[in-house]
């Protein structure tokens, strides 16, 4: 029987929550042989290859490609789970949520210290996402299945939360690993 | 003469109270956690944040501020109780701008550790992400309302401790925060950093400066028990 596959992606994120994921460690060989992973940064896998059992979420919806690849997760994977802040609330780059977008944009790129840019244009290729008016943690753009909270979850988070779930147990996370920093 | 003592049932379970106690110094003493926020001992309680809400005798009543009554039924640890209290929570996270991952209080924050004990994981209301000021014009005391949860403790504090009342809510709704008794900002008030108003705040709205993070992660006061557990060992 063909193995539960898992896909990851890190929109508005650092991949800060990939390293966790990647901190499990030795464990990772164990997960190797329970799942195949699909579409994810680790292995560079573009497009989704078939049905994910789990698909890891990092980052908040910043741009309109983050709110692409999120539904592109959606519609690819059973379960769906924030991992990190920024995916359940936004993160830092939520900071900006209280700032209109324009004065984010004139900041960066015209009025900011160290900001050289004698042409005085904010970039607007057509190869650039479109930002949008503020983040959206994953959960107010999709209906995500789990959250795993954390700036990053630990990797016994991660690694708690991936086992029960492919052992089709309830994701009940004790105590200590509940932690929002 | 020795003092009257009343007896309460929580959650079935008989406590002895001292007449004039709240059902909240009564389950504190007879190792029973309720869950609150806005309540510190020492400060005059005012059931302002709800979080100690339980059921006596079928009626919600605030913990803090209900004395302690014989024959008193009151309902604390149920689901509807715990879903009410997460409610209430959720909303307080939502409300503000809460990044705990770089606040100075993580780890030490009691909305943050409430929402741990609840095994709260992310908040179901939509973030309003609010603007709101911050204030760093004490040399000692910073101000952030971001995080403020207007529990009004800083104000208590002010007024019947230190008396000074540096602290004022202004407003109404949304709208409300908490003001200082100065024209302009916090630095122009006198207020001291061993005021007791410097050390009430249960999240991070009210910080002393050039202390922060000095407890490493993992040693923090909610990083191993849950809030309430030193309450609990005591049964």
């Amino acid at each position: 029987m063909a193995k539960p596959k898992i896909a990851t992606a890190s929109l508005a994120g650092c991949f800060g929550c990939h390293m966790s994921v990647l901190d499990i460690d030795e464990r990772i060989l164990k997960l190797i042989e329970l799942v195949d992973f699909d579409k994810s940064p680790i292995d560079d896998i573009k497009k989704f290859t078939g049905r994910c059992l789990v698909g890891l979420i990092e980052g908040g919806c910043a741009n309109e490609e983050n709110v692409h690849n999120l539904k592109y997760f959606r519609e690819n994977c059973d379960i769906l789970i924030s991992v990190g802040d920024c995916a359940i609330n936004g993160g830092l780059p939520a900071m900006r949520n209280n700032i209109p977008l324009k004065e984010c944009l004139d900041e960066a790129y015209l009025n900011g210290p160290t900001v050289y840019n004698p042409s005085g244009k904010i970039p607007s290729d057509k190869e650039i996402p479109l930002c949008l008016d503020r983040v959206y943690p994953c959960h107010e753009v999709v209906k995500m299945d789990y959250h795993l909270p954390g700036c990053p979850p630990s990797a016994d988070t991660i690694w708690e939360a991936l086992v029960a779930l492919l052992n089709n147990k309830p994701l009940d996370l004790p105590y200590e690993l509940i932690k929002y920093d | 003469m020795s003092e009257k003592t009343v007896i309460i049932k929580i959650d079935g379970i008989e406590i002895k109270a001292k007449a004039g106690q709240t059902i909240m110094q009564a389950a504190d003493e007879a190792g029973v956690y309720i869950p609150r926020l806005c309540y510190l001992k020492d400060l005059t309680p005012h059931g302002s944040c709800r979080v100690c809400t339980v059921k006596v005798n079928g009626r919600y009543q605030t913990a803090c501020t209900e004395p302690a009554v014989d024959g008193m039924e009151v309902e604390n640890k149920t689901q509807e109780l715990e879903g009410l209290r997460r409610d209430i929570i959720d909303m307080l996270f939502v409300e503000g701008n809460h990044f705990c991952m770089f606040c100075e209080k993580s780890g030490n924050c009691d909305l943050q550790a409430e929402a741990y004990r609840l095994g709260i994981c992310a908040p179901k209301f939509p973030y309003l992400f609010p603007d709101r000021d911050i204030d760093g014009t004490h040399p000692d005391i910073f101000i952030d309302r971001n995080r403020c949860i207007l529990c009004g403790r800083c104000v208590n504090a002010s007024r019947d401790v230190d008396g000074k009342t540096v602290f004022e809510f202004v407003g109404r709704g949304s709208e409300k925060k908490v003001a200082v008794n100065a024209d302009a900002k916090l630095g122009d008030t006198n207020m001291a950093l061993t005021d007791k108003a410097a050390d009430v705040c249960p999240v991070g709205a009210i910080i002393k400066k050039r202390i922060g993070f000095a407890i490493p992660v993992g040693k923090r006061t909610y990083d191993q028990k849950p809030i309430g557990s030193e309450i609990e060992s005591k049964s």
